[in-house]
């Protein structure tokens, strides 16, 4: 079939979105120009940690074009609250996590390089840029010693003084006398230790936001760069009581970029809506990417010690992880989260070790706050297991597709319930890991290896089988671990008198292609052509409430809404069919967009049903009510469980350390796919970041807590020449327990890429104690035997 | 200081800032906002444009310095609903996602087929290099600039 004949389910449809994008008609928060407005910039700590003494603003106020200087001080005195994280983590004692104070801009204590204190606003950027700077000249502050050093935080003096340690929380998930008893009979145990290096998430489009306040309504219209502009319309009326929430809009226009970055609720919205109350003229912000690599929320940063325990078969038998995860400075939104249920839950990966224990520790140290980035704790945790299988092989000295083939969970154990409280429900791993080894032609290695070894280069290979738990859910399950938030997604379909179908989705779109997708979706559901079906997201305005998109949930969750407010529409639609076929509702068919009665030939199509519903000719109004507009909200059952077996091939130049990715497969276990062209772009992005991560990405702040690596100079975020041509292919299992079948797919390659890649590099220069990124430097001293690798 | 600069082959005089940035006069002046701003460092690309149908970042230009020449943006590259062969082919690949870098990457693209008779895979990857996405993983980018650079010569 051609590739535009079919455009439902399952077909590559060119992006219904792309058109504005190509053209430079996109939308983007900093592309809106409000009459009136005026430019805010932040005044923000230069030091990692330190006691405010006083914010002299006069000097500052008086400067040319500067409007108003507004410090933490202020923020405090309106009555404004601070910014909540969204999961309270127990210990394993049973207490609460320790939680300091996060107002949104810092009135008593400076926690991170970056942290903000105040903003200027004024007439210009330029004018409101250079007054800042002059502000954070002038602060009086007392400098203290910034605690930095993960592997020493939980043990050094407390960086928050409301606070009795650095400690967030000890969390465990697992059983510790059974993964004990586990080590007990061991015949084989293998250890290693690991570190995951703090990434930034680099949007490429930096956070921005402009707010509006009408004095006349009392309501504020703020555009902002959001995943989830209800979530930051909730979080500014309930916690920071900037207003009610019927008095707050949040519209998340185009958006260029997330990848968790956006997920958050930062000082700088929050800032921005405050001063233009205060001012009575709009106010707008965007960050410089200076701004971006001290603030947006970071990613990963665990260092972690982990062993298998293998029986004389080398079958698993059981797996203990201690995690220390740097939370950063401050508890971002949902940064509790990561390191524990979304990373101890998934160190079963797919495998059937029965005995699994792991205990995190979350501490606070003065760096930028840590929160979800691509892929969320289930990379780190993915790491965690497939470098430790892979070095269990090695010291076996065995295959490890072979091992790892041993331990997979069976496609008739499903579902299965891990260790670690996860239940997968579906799953066929050997699958994908075969797939995976034909395409990678791992058979042919050895081959490979030796005739690379002849040009005097180093070759390796590596695997990485992994899992991911996606579409959070069901609510009541988060919130009994400790969510402050439903997981469920909102959808409305509007059918229009003349037949279109206008669709209101709680996900949100920058850059995955909703709007092509989910109108695939109900373009097939409700037999509609593909070209009359909008889809319409990312405004508090416009829609019900709705959770967002992150975590890969948009297809599983949002998907889902979809289907059940499109089954409304149907039934609906066969009460007003019934009508004028004059047959009962139960007896009336609904296929490809026809409503028809299989005891006659009569039937109407949707656009004359629609036509009825809003201009009721024989359709009794007492019995069905005008109009066709139909919500729905769907909780999901389970998460969601995409898997599959990535296959790194790369080559090392024992001379320069470089390592150059030969070939990358990619077999991913989707479910249902709704676009393959989409879903094989999603797999591009994604094992290109956690490539990235492997070789290039490394966020490293100096003992002094400067952030090192604060500009595209000297943070390497990988070109178009750093990565190869990669080979994605799929095996399907539909998800059991959605309508559609789906799992999700967003964040497959970031999670899968970063093992695949350091088990090729270890196992092409024979040694096991290399740390990502793996630079050319490093490898270059891990070559030549030097400790330092 | 007075300036006269072609924009999309419209004739403007324009009264800008001594210090002002090529980038700024297109987004604020003349309400270009195709023209996107990703880093502060002239790195990412996201504000290439063509200058006399060279590609240069706008970030990096003073307007002063654009005296007397003639600029193209994302904005003039489509004939009405006709579009450039590159921006069909950007779209025919699926090389964008989220949209931000893509002017940028198109406007880098065009200028790269226009200096080489025959473009491989390895010039085009090293050709873009000074434009980041961090969505696509560029492989659809690649083949969107060789399908792009077929296009403009057929």
């Amino acid at each position: 079939m051609a590739i535009q004949d079919h455009k439902g389910i399952g077909a590559s449809v060119l992006r219904k979105e792309d058109r504005r994008f190509i053209t430079g008609t996109g939308n983007y928060t900093d592309d809106i120009y409000l009459t009136g407005q005026t430019y805010a910039a932040f005044a923000r700590s230069l030091w990692a940690s330190a006691r405010i003494d006083a914010v002299p603003t006069d000097k500052v106020a008086a400067m040319p074009g500067v409007l108003a200087v507004l410090t933490g001080a202020d923020m405090a005195a309106d009555g404004l609250g601070g910014l909540p994280c969204g999961w309270t983590v127990k210990s394993k004692d049973g207490t609460d996590m320790q939680q300091p104070e996060h107002p949104p801009l810092a009135h008593s204590m400076l926690n991170y390089v970056g942290d903000a204190f105040a903003l200027v606003v004024a007439e210009s950027e330029h004018e409101a840029a250079k007054a800042a700077r002059t502000l954070e000249q002038t602060i009086q502050v007392t400098e203290l010693t910034p605690v930095v050093s993960l592997e020493t935080a939980a043990s050094s003096p407390a960086i928050h003084e409301e606070l009795s340690s650095n400690l967030c929380y000890e969390w465990e998930i697992g059983d510790k006398s059974a993964a004990q008893a586990a080590f007990a009979q061991a015949a084989h145990v293998c250890e290693l230790e690991l570190s995951n290096n703090r990434l930034v998430p680099n949007a490429m489009e930096p956070r921005s936001a402009i707010a509006e306040y009408s004095s006349g309504s009392g309501e504020f219209t703020i555009h902002s760069t959001s995943q989830n502009p209800h979530l930051l319309r909730l979080i500014l009326a309930a916690f920071v009581q900037l207003a009610p929430e019927h008095k707050v809009r949040v519209i998340a226009p185009d958006v260029g970029g997330g990848f968790g970055s956006k997920i958050f609720v930062y000082a700088e919205e929050v800032a921005v809506a405050w001063a233009s109350r205060r001012l009575l003229r709009p106010v707008r912000w965007t960050a410089t990417r200076s701004e971006s690599f001290l603030t947006d929320a970071h990613g990963r940063d665990h260092i972690t010690k982990a062993e298998l325990a293998l029986d004389e078969q080398a079958k698993f038998l059981g797996m203990r992880v201690a995690t220390k995860a740097n939370l950063g400075a401050y508890l971002s939104t949902f940064g509790s989260a990561v390191p524990t249920y979304l990373y101890g839950t998934l160190m079963a990966g797919q495998y059937a070790t029965p005995a699994i224990y792991v205990e995190v520790q979350g501490t606070f140290t003065n760096t930028c706050p840590v929160d979800a980035y691509r892929g969320a704790g289930r990379p780190e945790a993915t790491f965690v297991v497939e470098r430790l299988v892979e070095t269990a092989a090695r010291q076996l000295r065995m295959d490890p597709a072979e091992l790892r083939r041993r331990n997979l969970i069976q496609p008739d154990q499903f579902p299965y319930q891990t260790p670690v409280a996860l239940v997968y429900d579906t799953g066929n791993y050997e699958a994908s890991l075969d797939k995976a080894l034909k395409l990678a032609d791992y058979a042919g290695f050895e081959r490979r290896r030796r005739e690379a070894e002849t040009h005097g280069v180093l070759r390796g290979i590596g695997l990485s089988c992994y899992i991911e738990a996606c579409g959070l859910a069901p609510s009541q399950l988060a919130m009994d671990l400790g969510a402050g938030v439903g997981l469920w997604e909102s959808a409305e379909i509007r059918v229009n008198p003349t037949g279109s179908v206008s669709v209101f989705t709680g996900s949100h779109s920058h850059g995955q292609g909703h709007e092509t997708t989910f109108a695939q979706v109900v373009s097939q559901k409700l037999g509609v052509p593909f070209e009359d079906v909008e889809v319409v997201h990312g405004d508090t305005g416009r829609l019900d409430f709705g959770l967002g998109t992150y975590g890969s949930r948009s297809i599983a969750v949002g998907g889902s809404a979809l289907i059940r407010a499109s089954d409304k529409i149907i039934a609906k639609g066969k009460k007003i069919a019934g009508h004028l076929l004059e047959a009962p509702p139960d007896e009336i068919n609904f296929d490809e967009g026809v409503y028809s009665v299989p005891t006659s030939n009569q039937s109407l199509t949707f656009a004359e049903v629609a036509f009825a519903a809003y201009v009721p000719n024989n359709v009794p109004t007492d019995e069905v009510e005008p109009g066709l507009a139909e919500k729905a909200f769907y909780d999901p059952q389970n998460f969601t469980y995409p898997a599959g077996t990535h296959i790194c091939e790369v080559e090392v130049d024992p001379k320069t350390g470089e390592v150059r990715i030969i070939k990358f497969v990619a077999v991913d276990d989707f479910g249902e796919v709704i676009n393959p062209m989409i879903v094989e772009g999603q797999v591009h992005g994604g094992l290109t970041q956690g490539i990235g991560q492997a070789l290039l990405e490394h966020g490293i702040y100096d003992e002094n807590g400067q952030l090192l690596t604060g500009s595209y100079m000297d943070y390497c975020m990988p070109r178009a020449d750093d990565v190869p041509n990669y080979v994605v292919d799929m095996t399907v299992t539909p998800c059991t327990h959605n309508p559609l079948g789906v799992k999700g797919c967003g964040e497959a390659g970031a999670i899968g890429a970063p093992a695949a890649v350091m088990n090729a590099v270890t196992r092409a220069i024979g040694r096991n104690d290399l740390s990502m990124p793996c630079t050319s430097e490093k490898v270059w001293h891990a070559i030549q035997g030097n400790a330092k690798s | 200081m007075q300036i006269s600069l072609k924009v999309n082959g419209e004739a403007h005089q324009l009264q800008i800032a001594d210090n002002a940035l090529l980038v700024d006069v297109l987004r604020k002046q003349l309400g270009l906002t195709g023209t996107h701003v990703g880093c502060d460092t002239s790195q990412c690309g996201a504000c290439v444009v063509h200058l006399d149908l060279r590609s240069v970042k706008s970030c990096t230009l003073l307007a002063a310095q654009t005296d007397g020449h003639e600029v193209t943006t994302i904005e003039g590259l489509a004939d009405g609903e006709a579009l450039h062969p590159m921006q069909e082919a950007f779209r025919d690949h699926h090389a964008l996602q989220c949209g931000f870098c893509t002017p940028g990457m198109i406007l880098s693209a065009i200028d790269l087929a226009q200096s080489a008779t025959k473009l491989t895979e390895s010039d085009v990857r090293r050709g873009i290099e000074g434009n980041i996405c961090r969505c696509t993983g560029y492989q659809n980018i690649v083949a969107a600039v060789l399908d792009g650079a077929r296009r403009m010569k057929a």
